[in-house]
């Protein structure tokens, strides 16, 4: 075994690591706040979130054939992307519940999940009939920025890019403003009156309905945000490529606490951590017995044994189960 | 009186209009229709019962001898008929929602694929491999019992789990084995990964069939036996104490209903039916991959359950077909019949056809028809077409 090769490329799983934890913790924002209000799993969280993307690569590619995409500096065709991504995926969020979630709040607790279960494969068929019929492809690429594409050698075995630049800033702003919606404002107070008790926000006056709402829009807007960067980082999607990510970020949601938004990030850096170094070090610490693709079921196992064990969390906020 | 005249008049009329039309998808669903038709009229048992028989047994055989697809067609329906009432037992009798149920379908798939082809050689070593064909008869049973040994090994860990919480464990389960078929070709090669398992060996068919009406009756045969012991199981004291567990699990073990030993049954049950159903398949294919055990498919059972009604023997038998059917012959006849007309440059609306983009092809959009299923049966129907007997008398009292 090549130690020296083992900690050569420590600092760039760490890096990886850190940008899928940013990305995670994002998406998981969306199941964790929907949890929080309602108790109930957003199943079609990853199909909002990689709607997000296609709505930026439909952006992108409009704004090249317009030939604006080089013409326009690179941070404002970033912004422009991100902003119609979670516009996108916020508006979707807030349709999905008004459609398949509001009639059901009432039901057993396993009907909405199943109805969650459809929209998620209703909407990534959606997807495919969209962009089959648009652009007669569902496998879409994002154009490349070269600004983005620009790579700074740190040392010798570590470079980082812009993008992973912007992946890691843009998901850090994305969480100080949810922090500092959720905990510093008028509306964020009555997000968690009505995640406290919704009976009792509606006697203080809080229209709780339009709170849900609200939190589906935030929640789905941060879910699209997540699209856009997961576009710009991996550069290819399509319409199933939301689900295992989506998973994924559940679980971080789940390691972390659900319902608790500080776990939600902690989840996700943890999960994302995890993954990159399983990813890189276990087929060379087997000997090539044991490939990348286990990472799958590592953090899968995480899922099955923190739901068993431990379902509070790491950070441990105390849920209550509805049977 | 008249419905018994129409029953016999629909069924045989469709059986021959397949006979004179045998490529057509309309007069094929006609046919089904025609069976669903005697099941449900106002008729005496013994000319039901019979209508059945003749339809399944002689007239089904038949139609298959003209075209062997709409055979393949029913024997897929079988199995998915044995697969959704396995979950009805555990989702709709017992009331523990299971994302991962395929995954007792590829366990039971993959223990006859492994032994039934020279690809036991590459693990175990020497020449024995593979089995001749007559030991897959005991390979039914064995396929059955390591499923359902599957499904405790699931249950025992997951027996604290409610609700969505167990939702999320199974499916979690059911990508674990999923990703695992796909990565045991090392270090030790189980499974071949991606590239899958051939040739697989089949039984010898007795009487000389071919293999068409072969699986056709075999299917038929271990659906009948399922749709009994489901039955049986449904008016026994487990099938109430599961019910009892769905209603309210306090109660239920308060009233001293074992809980443990009920769910690691009800999950033992389920799995075993997907199991007997995997090795059949298997040999059916010869080829089995990973990508026959996806969630997709897990969902797809899913969704046959909801449509016909959780809990219901009936429903279940009916939500396999009308989706089964639906994917491999509605799509796709759609598809097909889309083509023609492209190719003989229709235009509608003073659109041409043959301008719709190559990538639209009706065949794929099978997420959508489960996704469709499962939101509207949720909203407007969550007790499903034909709702359980038990819980109809509570809706009505």
């Amino acid at each position: 075994m090549d130690v020296a090769l083992l900690i050569g490329i420590f600092p760039q799983v760490l890096l990886d690591g850190i940008i899928l934890g940013f990305m995670y913790a994002l998406i998981a924002l969306g199941y964790t706040m929907v949890y929080g209000v309602l108790e109930f799993i957003n199943f079609a969280h990853s199909e909002i979130f990689i709607v997000g993307a296609f709505v930026g690569v439909e952006v992108m590619l409009g704004l090249k054939s317009a030939g604006l995409l080089d013409g326009l500096p690179w941070p404002v065709v970033l912004v422009l992307v991100l902003v119609a991504g979670m516009a996108g995926s916020g508006l979707l969020a807030v349709t999905v519940e008004r459609v398949a979630y509001r009639p059901l709040r009432n039901a057993p607790r396993l009907i909405p999940l199943i109805s969650a279960i459809g929209i998620s494969f209703f909407l990534q068929d959606m997807i495919r009939l969209f962009e089959s019929l648009w652009r007669n492809a569902f496998n879409l690429v994002y154009p490349t920025l070269d600004a983005l594409n620009l790579r700074f050698e740190l040392t010798e075995t570590l470079d980082v890019s812009v993008k992973s630049l912007v992946v890691i800033g843009g998901a850090l702003g994305m969480l100080w403003a949810l922090h500092m919606i959720v905990n510093r404002t008028k509306v964020g107070t009555a997000i968690r009156a009505v995640a406290e008790d919704q009976a009792a926000a509606s006697l203080m006056g809080i229209d709780v309905n339009r709170i849900i709402s609200l939190t589906f829009l935030i929640g789905g807007a941060m879910g699209g945000a997540a699209g856009v960067l997961f576009g710009v980082q991996y550069g290819l999607i399509n319409p199933y490529s939301g689900f295992i990510p989506g998973l994924k970020a559940f679980t971080a949601a789940v390691l972390g606490g659900i319902g608790n938004i500080p776990g939600a990030m902690v989840g996700g850096l943890v999960l994302g951590l995890l993954e990159a170094f399983a990813a890189s070090y276990l087929s060379l610490l087997t000997g090539g017995a044991f490939g990348a693709e286990y990472k799958d079921i590592l953090a899968f196992s995480i899922l099955i044994l923190i739901l068993i064990f431990r379902p509070k969390g790491l950070l441990g906020e105390v849920v209550r189960e509805r049977a | 009186m008249i419905q018994s005249l129409l029953a016999v008049a629909l069924t045989g009329v469709s059986a021959f209009a397949v006979a004179v039309y045998p490529r057509s998808v309309l007069v094929f669903l006609l046919f089904q229709g025609s069976i669903l038709f005697a099941y449900r009229a106002r008729i005496p048992d013994w000319l039901r019962w019979s209508l059945l028989a003749a339809a399944l047994l002689v007239l089904m055989p038949a139609i298959g001898y003209y075209n062997g697809y709409y055979l393949e067609v029913a024997t897929q329906v079988g199995i998915f008929v044995a697969l959704a009432l396995g979950l009805n037992i555990v989702v709709g009798l017992a009331g523990l929602l299971d994302l991962g149920y395929v995954a007792f379908f590829a366990v039971g798939a993959y223990s006859w694929a492994i032994v039934g082809s020279p690809h036991a050689n590459v693990i175990f070593g020497g020449e024995s491999f593979p089995l001749a064909g007559g030991w897959f008869y005991l390979f039914l049973l064995v396929g059955l019992g390591v499923a359902a040994l599957t499904g405790v090994l699931l249950g025992l860990p997951v027996l604290r789990l409610h609700g969505d919480y167990l939702a999320v464990v199974t499916l979690g389960f059911g990508e674990v084995i999923r990703v695992l078929a796909n990565n045991l070709d090392k270090p030790i090669n189980f499974t071949n990964g991606p590239k899958g398992i051939t040739p697989i060996s089949r039984p010898p068919t007795p009487l000389g069939l071919p293999y068409g009406e072969y699986f056709y009756f075999l299917a038929l045969l271990i659906v009948i036996v399922v749709v009994l012991v489901n039955r049986r199981l449904e008016n026994s004291h487990i099938g109430r104490a599961w019910e009892a567990i769905r209603e309210d699990e306090l109660a239920a073990r308060a009233m001293g209903v074992p809980l443990v030993r009920m769910k690691l049954m009800a999950f033992a049950c389920g799995a075993s039916f997907a199991g007997i159903m995997g090795v059949l398949f298997s040999a059916k294919q010869i080829f089995i991959n990973p990508e026959s055990f996806t969630f997709l498919e897990s969902i797809g059972v899913l969704a046959m359950v909801i449509l016909g009604g959780m809990g219901s023997i009936p429903g279940a038998i009916l939500g396999a077909t009308v989706v089964t059917v639906l994917n491999l012959q509605v799509l796709k006849g759609f598809s097909l019949w889309l083509n023609e007309l492209k190719n003989a440059g229709v235009t509608v609306l003073g659109y041409s056809l043959a301008d719709l983009p190559t990538q639209f092809e009706p065949a794929k959009y099978e997420r959508m028809v489960f996704g469709i299923i499962l939101v509207l049966m949720m909203i407007y129907r969550p007790q499903g077409i034909f709702p359980a007997r038990r819980r109809q008398r509570e809706m009505t009292q």
